[in-house]
Order: C-alpha cells, then structure tokens, then sequence
C-alpha cells in the first residue's frame, strides 16, 4: 500500500509540476499546430505534400514512410531469415557455416552501426548522377537513388486500373481452375490494354543537376530496408532454427519412413509444425523492427521520429504535444499488431497439437 | 577426403553449392582481408604515414585513447581503469563456482557506488571530472551498467506488480511494461532530453548523462520485469506453499525463497537483455552524447584524418562484436550449466 | 499526501540541483556560477577546442555577462546543446542565457517563453556548391539535392526561396551537422544549405576547402542573439545591456587593452559614464559601477570579439559586412548609458 501510496504521490507532484511549468512559462500548448502549415519540405512522400500542406499532414508522411520502411523490411527479413535459419541445417557443410557465422556476426552489431555502414559505404560506392549507371535507359543507379520508371495514371484512371486487377484475379482464377489458356491470354490482353488507356510511363531522365521523372528509391531508403532486414533476418533465422529443432524426431522419423526427398519432408513435415513455435516469435521481430524502423532519423530518412518528432517539433517547440503523439502511435501500431497475433495465434497455433 | 565428399561434394546440387558459395567467398574475403591486413598501415602517427592503399589502422591506434575514455582527462584516467577493474572483478564474482552468489551481489551492489564516486571524483577529494566529459566505450559501459543498476530494482517491483493479485496494482504494472516496450528507444530518449525538465520543478537541472540514463532504465526496466516474469512463472506453486507453512509473509516470501530461484533460472534471459542494451546505448549519439560509436563517428570529421569512415565502422564493429558474442557465449555456457546449477 | 509533497521536491532538489524562484541573478550569485547553453560544436560562435574549453563569439558573449553579473569570466559553466534542446532547456530554466547561434523570430519570441536580449551577429542563410558544377547563383538551383539541418529555421527558409523562385528540389534533413557534413562530403547532395557564418566554419572541415563555393545569395534574415527566459525583466537587462556594453565600447572607440587607462583619466562624459566614473548605469541594473569595464576586460568590445573568432584573426575570415557599427555602414547600435 505504501508503495502505491508514494507511486501515485510521485505522479501527482510530476504532474502539478508540468502545470506549473507551462502555466509559468507562456509556453503555447494543445494541437491546433497540426492545422497550421508545414513551410519545409520532405523528399519521400507516399502521398502528395507540399510546403503549403498542414504539419497534420506532414505527420500522415511521416507515418506512411515508417509503415512503408517498415513493411518491404518486414517481407525481406522474412524470407531472408528464413533462407538462412533453415540454410543452417543443410547437409551442405559450408553453407551451414556461412549461415552461423551470418547469424552470430549480424546480431551481435548494433543496428545503428550497421545503418550508418550501409549508408556510408553505398553512398562512397556509387558515382554521381552524371556518371550513373545505366540498365537499358530505364534505370537508373548512382549516389542520389536508384531511378525507376513509373506508371502514371490519369485521373479517374484508378477506377479502371482497379477493375483491370480484378477482372486480371478472375482470369488468374480461371486459368487456374479450368486450364483454358486462350482466355487467360485474351484477358491478359485487355489488362494490358486498359494499362495503356489509363496510365504512360514516365522514365526518369538527366535534366541539370539530377534525374526527373519516374521514381526514386533514395540511397536513405535503401540502406535502412538493407540493415533493417539483415539485421531482424538474423534473430528470425535464430527464431527458424528454434523452431525446426522443436519438431519431435519422430516426425521426422515417419517422414524418412515414407521415404520422402529431403526437400518435401522440411516443406511439408518439419516446416508446417515448426510454424507453430514460430509465428509467436516471429511477431515479437515484426515489432522489434517497426520500432527500430525510427532509427531512420540518424541517417536522413524521412520517417515519422525525423520528420514530426524532428523537424516539427524543432518548429513548434511544444515537446509534449509531439513526443506524446510520436509514442502515442507507436504503442498503437505495437498494441494492434501484438493483439491481432494474438488472435491470429488463439485460433490456429495450437490446432492438432496433442500437448 | 571422405569427409569433404560427404559434406561438400555429395551430388551436384550440394557440389554446385558449395562451389557458388567457395566462389563468392573467395571473391569476397580476399580484397577484404588485402584490405584490412595485409596491405594496411600500422605504424605512424600521421595520415600521411598511410599511404599503401590499405586500411589505415594508424588513425585507430592514434584516436585509442580517446575511442576508449572520451575527453575524460588524461591525468584522472587511472580512475577508470580501477573503475573497469572493479566492474569486472564484480561480474567474475558471480561465475566463479566457489563464491556463493550472495557475496557477488554484495561485492557489486558495493562497487557499483564505489565506481560512480570515483568517475565523478565527489565527496573523494578528487578532482571532479563534468560528465559531459565522459565518452567513448567508458560512457557506452556507464550507460549499459548504471542503466541496468538503475532498471533492475524497478523491474523486480514491476515484474512482482504484474503478478500482483491487487488489480490497481496489477494492471498499472502491465500498463507501465507495455508502454515502454511499445516505443522506440529513440523517443524514450527524446522525451528524457527534451521532456524531462517539464516535470522537474523550476529551475532544477538534470546532467545530460543523468536524462540518457532515466531514459535507458525506464525502457531497460520494462524489458527486464518481463524476463523475470518469466522466471517468477517457472517457480512450482510448492515453493510458495511451503513458504507460507513456514509463516513468510509476501516480501519474505519473495526476498527469501522466490526471487533467488527466480532470478537463477533467468540468467541467460538478463545476459541476452544486457547484450540488447549494450548495442543500443549507440542510440544516444543521436541526442548528442559522444558514446563508442559517437565518439568514433565524430572523429571521422576531423580534419586530419578525413576519409577512413571504413576503418572506424569496422574497429568499431569488431569491438561491439567481440564484447556482444562473448556475452552471448557465457549466456549459452549458464544455459548448459544450470541444469547442475546451485539451486 | 501533504508531506509527501515537501518530501518529494526535496529529494529531488537532492538529485538534481537547486531549485529555485528566486531571480536569476540571486540564484547564479548563490551558486558561484552561471550556465549558459552552447551550440555542439560552430567554430567561430561555440566549439570546445583540443583542451575541452569553449572558444567563440557566443562562449565569450557568456564570459562577459558572466563578469558583469559575477565579477569574473571564469564563473561561466557550458552546455553544449541541440536546437531541439535548447529551448525547453531556457524555458525551465536549466540554462541561464542562451548563446547558440539561434536565430530570433518572433515565434520564438512569444509563443516559445523566451526573450531575445539583442542581435549579437546578422546572419543570413546561405548555399555552398561544388566548384566544379560551374553554378554561380542560386538561381541555378532547380532541381538540386539539398543537405540541411533539422531544426532552427534553415528548413523553412529553404522551402520558401525554392517555392518563390517556381524550382524544385530534395531536401535531405539530418539530425546533426555533422552528419550533414558527411553526407555532403559524400556526395549525397549538389548543395549544403545552413547560415553563411556556418557554411564557412563547415567549409574548413572539408578537405579541399578551395573546392568549394558559397555562392553570393542570402535568402534570409537570421539574426543571431542570446536569448534568456521570459518573466526575469532584471536579469534580461543584463543581459542585454551586457551586449549594448560591447557594441558601445567600440563605438566609443574603448578597447581591451586602453580601457584601464581611459578609466583613469578621460574626460569625455560618455565614456565617464560607461566606466562607471560618472552617472549609475551599474546601480540601475542592480549591479556595481564597474560592471561594463569588467565585461571589456573580459572580452574586449564587439569589434575585437568580431575579428577574434569570426574576422581576419580567425580562421573564417568572415567579412564584417552587415556587422559593422551603425556609423560605418553596419547594423549595430547601441542605445546610450545615460
């Protein structure tokens, strides 16, 4: 009780002292800043924004280039990670080694230290924008990004496009029920059309200092999904490993005594049980990830800690505000990706499982 | 022979493999050790003093001192070196068989103090040294011990609180936990360098260092209640049952008989936290402090030894390496032991 | 309830220093010493140099009040801090003075608790380029990779000259500057962007310093100037009168090496006044006579501050341009002592 007693005490004189500070101080507080506007620019945006665009959407940018950091590294963590974890036991000697040593070298780094490596290190390596490298004219490769072509589509364009994609699912569907080709490559046909209809391509291209037109994957982006992945591929192979030594010998027995090939019994015995042990795991790295994903702001990117708890609140000053929505929406996106696996597990993990 | 063939060679699938992978080794590895051996610069002591082409070790060798106390000055820095013996002499308590672990824990519990009086030279007669000051690997491990010190009460009350069976208590301890593992540390350390003064009264001042160590102890904290959670699960209902036949009340329960077994089966779970916290202390080069990698960061701006961000990553990687795997290791050396653990 | 809230402020007071309502100028006189926030590292403003001290016109600025408050330079205690630092830690009063090279708006000014006491240094912001790009204006601009500071005012200005001018470009924020150095450096971007007195202490971080072009445009006003806590009028006329003392002492032509003499024997009322011979300049601040002398002493006038850290004596070589008195062509004025 005494314990709950000073525990309270304490929050109580904290927060009649933050009242009193802001009271004391003249200091502007509550969030009619986010409707004012933002006047800075940002250079990766998933939506349209523009210096004369509100700090509110700032954050959206900010928030969207965290989710997106986040999920591509999320997809290649995952199969890297699993590549290496069962790579770990192959029968092959060395690739065994190499898989160890992977693992053991990549997590015992820190992140940090491996985001500035890549970032430095791709940036030293790769020539200015004059002197890129150059695939077909299309892409384009040099210290300010990787340059790809990109689709654009006219307005309205998207209703199209949307119906293209799904009448494209149906054909894919079709085909593979039924086999009928000629329908396939008829529908095909039309997708790729209506393509056309809706959208050009723009191709990127030197103009002054830099490229234009299509898009770029900026040299920011790329070494933060490369360290981001390699770095939580490393714990999921661990996590892999873990999980494929959790199948009962037994299992493993029956599926040799079916005289199944080596590839079939770790895809269809070892793999779909190990799952079981993984998933759980697996959720905890998915999340791990996301909040290291704000690490971004030591090397440029654009995230939601550069971007809000960066340059808005450098703009705005009121810290509590800022730092309170920053982690705000953090232990959102943690609290709903912990709460759906935890669903997700509830209803299929322990299926079949005799124990 | 027979072993490669089996092991390499057997098939063509393994073979090619094995070849692919020979190859990109091969490809890899050479320039790399040419690079950082064989052609490097060892001996000098200026840039020009590098100049086959290879790794500058010269830079690192010159920059040692610094890369390991910071701007600490030259002249106190005995004390640290007592400060890293103290420390070190503390932890091998703990894993030698012969000591029991409540002397460790004295041992440590004494040191610990002993060795932030002697770094800030209060109270000794020594010359006070400002922690703004403090930097290089010396801060990295200030921040790691002093943090987990600060965080490990604080997480046997939390992880005791989230097994409480008053639901006030309780469900503010789970709160607590789940509110710092959800965010980034970087935030955590944002809001203690920016946020901290709002909730001090007027005029109070706290040291840069003292913030990054609230910071990395509510956000180590957090993570350590939960691993000893796990350990305060594995404990038979047994235990407490015969702790209360015996007549121990809660705390004596808990002092006595659940925590030091507790804690036992968690060794592997705590090493695995302090090496999770040894890598991210990186993290507050970012709020401006000179740790390990600031410090090693900020020196490749120096105008004198321009252009050897290579070197400094890799001596810096080796050295975050060396200390995490060898901790990892004595982590999985306690897992294997603690089936003939004390206990 | 009741005594927990003594008890808890008082351990906290036992953690973290004093707390106190007091005036600023009592509280540093309890001390011994008065602390003043830094930049975390400009050359020519506040960087520590081999020996760990502060050296610059910002550092010396606190030397100075810290002799006209405390009676000696050295009672002066240095926090290197960020943008985003800097002022919450004005505003709680963890710093007495601000001295940071930040730029005075008037956000700032009113919505942030603070109070600018002066313009110690006009500054404007400005652009570094590669030589060898060939570009001679910022006009040519359209389109370039932009390396900037998080923070202070450098974004927002960047995005208006661009949008003003119909060109595009990328902005690169980092975190510190000397990340924005490396990326820089590395090639990451056409330009580096941040005020001009800055790009010339950057500049001699670079390894060919002659490589380098800060093209002639300033695209905006940043006035540079301490800052101290709103709601301590007495303090803030310290030190404010303080920075008025440098500037009047070289338009009085009073230096650091005659300003003994001149307290001797000089008739001209002004500077009678200034050294406390004549008038109660000192007493109307709270302060003793001597008060403007010490500061000179300390640090010499704002023409010799000038020159030491920033002009021809310095490594920058920064011309005075805008800085120059009012009578020679400059912006700094100094109200009378009267």
């Amino acid at each position: 009780m005494v314990a709950v007693a000073v525990v309270i005490a304490g929050a109580v004189w904290l927060f009649g002292n933050t009242l009193d500070n802001l009271a004391n101080r003249g200091i502007a507080s509550g969030f009619s800043f986010l409707k004012s506007t933002a006047g800075f620019g940002i250079s990766t945006s998933l939506i349209d924004f523009s210096e004369a665009s509100s700090i509110g959407r700032a954050f959206w940018v900010g928030l969207l280039n965290t989710l997106l950091v986040s999920a591509i590294s999320v997809v290649l963590a995952t199969i890297l990670g699993f590549a290496i974890g069962i790579a770990r036991f192959s029968k092959n000697w060395l690739l065994g080694r190499v898989a160890t040593v992977y693992v053991e070298t990549l997590r015992n780094i820190p992140l940090l230290l491996q985001i500035f490596f890549w970032y430095f290190a791709v940036l030293r390596a790769l020539p200015g924008p004059r002197q890129s490298y150059d695939l077909a004219g299309w892409f384009f490769l040099n210290n300010r990004g990787f340059y790809i072509p990109k689709l654009e589509i006219i307005d309205g364009g998207g209703w199209v496009l949307l119906g293209a994609v799904v009448m494209a699912f149906l054909a894919f569907w079709q085909c593979r029920h039924k086999g009928i080709s000629r329908s396939c490559a008829g529908l095909a046909v039309l997708l790729f059309i209506s393509l056309l209809a809706v959208g050009s391509v723009s191709v990127p291209a030197l103009t002054g200092f830099n490229f234009t037109g299509g898009t770029v994957l900026s040299p920011e982006l790329v070494a933060l999904v490369i360290a981001l992945s390699s770095y939580t591929a490393a714990f999921i192979a661990e996590i892999v490993r873990a999980g494929v030594q959790s199948v009962p010998r037994g299992q493993i027995e029956a599926a040799d005594a079916l005289s199944l090939p080596d590839k079939d019994r770790m895809r269809f015995v070892v793999i779909p049980q190990a799952l079981r042990v993984i998933v759980p795991l697996l959720t905890n790295q998915y999340l791990n990830l996301t909040k290291n994903s704000s690490l971004a702001a030591a090397i440029a990117f654009p995230d939601l800690v550069s971007v809000f708890a960066g340059t808005v609140l450098n703009i705005t000053g009121q810290a509590i505000e800022i730092i309170g929505i920053t982690m705000a929406v953090y232990l959102t996106i943690s609290l709903t990706i912990a709460f759906s696996m935890n669903i997700f597990n509830r209803t299929t993990a322990m299926r079949g499982l005799s124990s | 022979m027979s072993w490669a063939r089996q092991n390499l060679f057997s098939g063509w699938g393994n073979t090619l493999t094995t070849v692919l992978i020979g190859f990109v080794l091969v490809w890899a590895l050479v320039p790399f050790l040419d690079w950082a051996v064989f052609s490097a610069d060892w001996v000098g002591s200026k840039r020009v003093d590098c100049n086959t082409g290879g790794a500058c070790w010269v830079y690192v060798i010159q920059r040692f001192d610094q890369f390991m106390y910071g701007f600490y000055p030259e002249a106190e820095r005995w004390r640290v070196d007592v400060g890293a013996v103290l420390l070190m002499i503390a932890l091998m308590l703990f894993f030698l068989p012969r000591v029991t672990g409540r002397l460790a824990l004295v041992f440590l519990l004494l040191a610990l103090p002993v060795g932030w009086i002697l770094l800030t030279g209060q109270g000794l007669g020594l010359p006070a040294v400002e922690t703004r000051l403090w930097g290089g690997m010396m801060l990295t491990v200030v921040l790691t011990v002093a943090g987990l010190a600060l965080a490990f009460p604080v997480a046997i009350l939390l992880a005791l609180g989230r097994r409480s069976s008053l639901p006030v208590v309780r469900i503010s301890c789970t709160a607590f936990i789940e509110l710092w593992r959800g965010v980034p540390l970087i935030t955590v350390l944002f809001m203690a360098s920016v946020m901290l003064p709002l909730f001090l009264p007027d005029g109070a001042s706290v040291d840069k260092l003292l913030r990054a160590l609230i910071g990395v102890s509510l956000f180590a904290g957090a993570y350590l209640a939960e691993v000893i959670r796990g350990g305060l699960q594995a404990i038979p209902r047994g235990q407490y049952e015969a702790a209360a036949a015996l007549g121990l009340g809660y705390w004596k329960t808990m002092i006595y008989v659940i925590l030091p077994q507790a804690l036992r089966h968690v060794i592997p779970g705590l090493i695995n936290t302090v090496i999770a916290l040894f890598k991210d202390t990186t993290l507050v080069l970012i709020i401006g402090m000179f740790d390990f990698l600031g410090i090693i960061q900020a020196s490749l701006n120096d105008q004198e030894w321009l252009g050897l961000a290579a070197e400094g990553y890799v001596f810096a990687a080796l050295v975050y390496w060396s200390i995490c795997f060898g901790l990892s290791r004595l982590s999985i050396n306690v897992e294997q032991r603690s089936g003939v653990y004390r206990g | 309830m009741q005594i927990l809230r003594y008890l808890v402020p008082f351990l906290g007071v036992a953690l973290f220093g004093t707390a106190s309502s007091a005036g600023t100028l009592d509280t540093i006189k309890e001390k011994g010493w008065l602390t003043c926030g830094v930049s975390q590292g400009l050359p020519g403003f506040s960087a520590p140099d081999s020996k760990g001290s502060w050296v610059g016109i910002d550092a010396d600025f606190c030397r100075a009040v810290a002799a006209v408050a405390l009676g000696s330079p050295d009672k002066v205690k240095f926090r290197p801090l960020s943008t985003k630092e800097a002022f919450t830690a004005l505003q709680f009063g963890e710093i007495h003075i601000l001295s940071r090279n930040v730029t005075w708006t008037q956000t700032r000014d009113s919505a942030l608790g603070v109070n600018f006491a002066g313009i110690l240094y006009y500054d404007g912001q400005g652009f570094m380029v590669r030589r060898k790009l060939g570009v001679k204006s910022a006009r040519e601009l359209d389109g370039a990779a932009v390396c900037v500071n998080s923070g202070s005012t450098t974004e927002l200005n960047l995005s208006d000259y661009f949008r003003t001018h119909g060109m595009k470009y990328t902005p690169v924020v980092f975190e510190k500057s000397d990340e924005v150095l490396s990326a820089y450096r590395a090639g990451r971007c056409d330009v580096f962007s941040t005020d001009q007195s800055g790009l010339y202490a950057q500049r001699l971080k670079l390894p060919k310093a002659k490589d380098h072009l800060i093209l002639p445009e300033i695209i905006s006003k940043e006035p540079l100037g301490p800052a101290v806590r709103q709601g301590d009028d007495k303090w803030f006329n310290i030190v404010r009168w303080t920075l008025f003392a440098l500037v009047g002492a070289e338009e009085l032509g009073i230096t650091k090496s005659n300003i003994e003499a001149l307290t001797q024997k000089t008739s001209n009322p002004a500077i009678r006044r200034f050294v406390g011979t004549e008038g109660k300049a000192g007493a109307n601040l709270g302060l003793d006579p001597e008060w403007a002398v010490r500061a000179i002493k300390a640090v010499g006038n704002y023409g010799e501050l000038f020159e030491k850290h920033l002009g021809k004596d310095s490594r920058l070589k920064i011309s005075r341009d805008l800085n120059r008195l009012w009578n020679k062509g400059g912006l700094h004025y100094a109200p009378p002592i009267r």
